[in-house]
């Protein structure tokens, strides 16, 4: 699983049934230090994130699946999981 | 699976329902030299590992086989706790 921050999300009117309902946002991937990397992806929300979180994404179709629709079997690689409070570390990076 | 060692926590109050009681860890992936390798990661604990251990973890749909795997959404697991850094024996 990967830290990401929220930074917007995509309207999309037209789209595969299984995504009726759901939100997709738009996730910049983070060290655990905080520092934005150059990965951005598509996620969709299962626990009412918004921009500017930082969130925990899932990168794999059944697991996101499940956790966005409810349901296994939809074209959809990931899903926003957690919200995070904050990250301890060992050791400052 | 790969060797990795936990570098920190991550601590999320709002979760998916399904993963409620659940830890997540940040892992550091090692190569067999057990030096770092790549960005660490964000994984979920299923043997009650804690920072600073040497671990390893799984990767994919398995990651929830640990889990009742119809419901819990991962794609990284930790499934061992290696004894110690000199219990990883390379030849």
């Amino acid at each position: 699983m990967l830290l990401a921050k929220v930074i917007g999300n995509v309207v999309a009117t037209q789209k595969n049934q299984r995504y009726e309902g759901t939100r997709a946002m738009l996730c910049r991937q983070i060290t655990p230090a905080g520092e934005e990397m150059d990965y951005t992806c598509i996620a969709l929300d299962s626990v009412s994130a918004g921009e500017g979180d930082i969130v925990v994404i899932a990168q794999e179709g059944w697991s996101a699946s499940t956790a966005a629709t409810g349901k296994p079997g939809a074209a959809i690689d990931s899903a926003i999981v957690g919200i995070v409070d904050y990250v301890d570390l060992l050791e400052p990076q | 699976m790969q060797i990795a060692r936990v570098i920190g926590t991550v601590v999320a109050s709002v979760k998916n329902a399904k993963l409620e009681g659940r830890k997540f860890l940040i892992v550091q992936t090692l190569d067999a030299d057990l030096k770092a390798k790549g960005t660490p990661t964000v994984a979920l604990d299923a043997v009650g590992a804690g920072v600073g251990e040497l671990v390893f973890w799984c990767r994919g749909k398995e990651a929830s086989f640990p889990f009742k795997r119809d419901e819990t959404p991962t794609d990284c697991t930790i499934v061992g706790i290696i004894d110690s850094d000199s219990h990883v024996f390379r030849r």
